[in-house]
């Protein structure tokens, strides 16, 4: 792998909730030790469920939410070293609603410019060309500086949002559900000009997506991510093509290609949706497993590193009791 | 025409009084249902799609104005069909699954009142009858321990198996028509392939018809019998599932099939087809073909009426009559 410009290093993140109106306050590990790291110019992809912890890990690598424990480190560096302004130029993100993550009241410019002025980068002539140039990289006329969010339609919208978060030059962009509130028609647009801009400027992309489909065409290593646990990972061709633990292989099968005449897939999951509060035994998947076993039940599978990736799945593990069970 | 039809819409028309004018959200579409079979309306954000369903089943909002030659439901005219005759329709002979559950659902109310209540509604039977098919449904839509999820409040169930109640109460009365507006596009695509696996087992099993609305063409694809192409308030293209992707004729369809990855088909990282341009307003005077604006084929005819192509089974409304494939073709 390329050099790692941004790690996680066994972060966890627990937030403490309230269940029921006078319910006791009880931990939920959103993010549980998880390592994890962006190569520089690669496309990362986090897959997932809704609720198995993306969006934190998101805004853990963004600095919007610390550690409980383990952590960030760019470029080698702690995160914690880093100043807002060091931070903010060398990491930026986009977010999936382009309609709330705007300020209705403010003009484009005034969004574009905004990471500029906050950090004093350059005079208002510089700011100005700087918010000009990059209108142009995301494809708007340089007239819709004046304009406000309302005028503008979703795709327009998350233009801005792409030109806000590459303003300051990042090296490495955060994308969470970028395209999610889009229509189709919209969305091949945006995700047209983010590989574009991939290759222009050599970003790296951490890219958050519930649509396979989307991932697998433009991520260049995928990550699959369950109730709080990277279960597996590996280059997008590995991944999709031979997938090794249980619950990816479950999420691919569900994948709907539009082909006439193959119907619905039938997954063997059930529907027993993990409760983040009071997480499973053992292997936190075993309860929708269809290969799962007592031993899966009892011991939390370890981390297996693969040729290229790793999965923690004990079905993959030469030390434990069922791993001949894999090759069926 | 045979005599299983079950819905009939000829030139239904809706139009909406907004500040600057008039919205002419749905213009001038037809379609027809059998029993049992299910018809994907297809299109994007604002197109129509909602709106299509709730004038059939008698639920526009006040202040919108619908038309229609003809719409009519098991021998029902539903243009003229009085709000109480509508409402005993509504749930017993036609039924609503919204994307949200709990449009649906009354978090006040436990999942058992609910599902007995939408029975006892539309038919003289005890209590006990009710309760009785309510467990019944809960199992046929896969929900384990049935009996005890009766006395459970929706808040208590997580979102695939609040939509899953959702199904179960629309089915109570056995409806013939179930339309099903969005109804995995909240869920994680596990919970989608279940939910819609669990809707064609059903409509099969009940020889049920269904209107399925959705934005995704993968699902259009696996669930459809037949599929209605849905832009600016038009029908574009319409036809069985099988012969609108494999030969779609209308430019709008096409265009879209090329904006998503199709794994396999497409190359990983290269562009994606795209549509440049925004859809037209809808306000005021709408004439010819409103794809025009964004259609790489457009010419000075597209501005008059166009009329549909095809045959009577796959359909598209191009003022080209080979709906530009040709024009494509010499370009690839
Ligand atoms: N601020 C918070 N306080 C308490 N719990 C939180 C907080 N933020 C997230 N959680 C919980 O942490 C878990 C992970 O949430 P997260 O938003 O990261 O999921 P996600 O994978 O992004 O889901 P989605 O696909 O729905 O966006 C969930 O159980 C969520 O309820
Ligand atoms: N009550 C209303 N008043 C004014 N305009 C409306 C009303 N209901 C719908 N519209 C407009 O009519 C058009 C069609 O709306 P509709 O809800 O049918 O779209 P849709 O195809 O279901 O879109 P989506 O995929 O976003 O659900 C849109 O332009 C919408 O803004
Ligand atoms: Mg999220
Ligand atoms: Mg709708």
């Amino acid at each position: 792998m390329t050099e790692a410009v941004l790690e996680l290093d066994r972060v966890r993140k627990t937030y403490t909730v309230k269940q029921g109106l006078f319910g006791k306050r009880k931990p939920l590990t959103a993010v549980n030790d998880v390592s994890l790291s962006l190569g520089k110019g690669e496309v990362l992809g986090l897959v997932g469920e809704s609720g198995c912890g993306k969006s934190t890990l998101a805004k853990l690598l963004l600095g919007l939410e610390h550690p409980t424990s383990g952590q960030v480190l760019v470029e080698g560096e702690s995160m914690d070293a880093l100043d807002r302004r060091a931070l903010a130029s060398r990491l930026q993100p986009i977010f999936q609603d382009p309609y709330s993550s705007l300020n209705p009241r403010k003009s484009i410019y005034d969004i574009v410019s905004l990471p500029l002025r906050v950090h004093s980068i350059g005079d208002a002539r510089s700011q100005e060309k700087a918010v000009k140039e990059i209108l142009d990289v995301v494809g708007l006329p340089q007239r819709v500086m004046n304009t406000y969010p309302s005028q503008m339609s979703g795709g327009q919208r998350q233009r801005v949002a792409i030109a806000r978060a590459l303003v300051m030059k990042p090296e490495i962009v955060i994308c969470d559900e970028p395209t999610s509130a889009l229509d189709v028609s919209v969305q091949s647009q945006i995700l047209n000009l983010l590989g574009e801009l991939r290759r222009e400027f050599g970003l790296t992309y951490l890219f958050i997506s519930h649509d396979l489909a989307v991932v697998e065409h433009l991520a260049t290593r995928v990550a699959v991510m369950y109730l709080g646990r990277i279960v597996e990972e590996a280059p997008v061709a590995e991944l999709f093509e031979a997938p090794k633990h249980p619950y990816t292989k479950a999420l691919l099968s569900s994948v709907l290609t539009p082909e006439p005449g193959l119907g619905v897939p039938e997954t063997s999951l059930g529907t027993a949706y993990p409760n983040p509060i009071d997480p499973p035994s053992g292997c936190a998947f075993h309860p929708r497993c269809p290969m799962a076993t007592e031993h899966c039940k009892a011991v939390a599978p370890r981390p297996l590193a693969t040729a290229d990736g790793r999965v923690e799945c004990h079905l993959h593990d030469p030390e434990s009791p069922i791993y001949a069970k894999a090759a069926a | 025409m045979t005599d299983d039809t079950l819905l009939k819409v000829r030139n239904l028309t809706l139009d909406i009084p907004v500040g600057g004018g008039t919205l002419r959200a749905v213009r001038g579409i037809d379609f027809d249902l059998k029993r049992g079979e299910t018809l994907s309306i297809v299109g994007e954000s604002g197109s129509g799609k909602s709106l299509t369903s709730l004038a059939v089943m008698g639920l526009l909002g006040k202040g919108i104005k619908r038309s229609a030659d003809e719409m009519t439901f098991e021998g029902t005219d539903l243009l003229r069909a009085s709000k109480r005759k509508m409402r005993a329709l509504r749930g017993d002979r036609m039924a609503m699954i919204f994307q949200e559950p709990m449009t649906s659902l009354n978090p006040a109310y436990t999942i058992g009142d609910q599902l007995i209540e939408a029975l006892l509604l539309h038919r003289s039977v005890g209590r006990e009858t009710a309760r009785a098919r309510a467990v019944e449904l809960l199992e046929k839509v896969g929900i384990t321990a049935a009996e005890s999820r009766l006395g459970q409040y929706p808040h208590q169930l997580s979102g695939g198996l609040r939509q899953r109640v959702v199904i179960a109460m629309a089915l109570m009365c056995e409806p013939d028509l179930v339309i099903a507006d969005e109804p995995t596009t909240a869920l994680d695509v596990t919970i989608q392939a279940q939910i819609l696996r669990l809707l064609v087992d059903l409509t099969r099993e009940m020889n049920m018809a269904m209107i399925l609305i959705t934005h995704d063409l993968g699902v259009v694809a696996r669930v459809a019998d037949k599929v209605a192409v849905m832009y600016a308030g038009e029908l574009v293209e319409t036809g069985p599932a099988a012969s609108v992707f494999e030969a779609p004729s209308h430019p709008y369809t096409r265009g879209l099939l090329r904006c998503i990855p199709q794994p396999g088909k497409t190359e990983r990282g290269a562009p994606l087809g795209t549509i440049p341009g925004i859809v037209p307003s809808l306000i005021g005077e709408v004439s010819g073909c409103a794809f025009r604006t964004r259609c790489p084929h457009a010419v000075p005819g597209c501005r008059a009426a166009i009329p549909m192509r095809g045959d009577d089974v796959h359909g598209y409304r191009c003022v080209h009559p080979d709906g530009a494939i040709s024009a494509e073709r010499e370009i690839a």
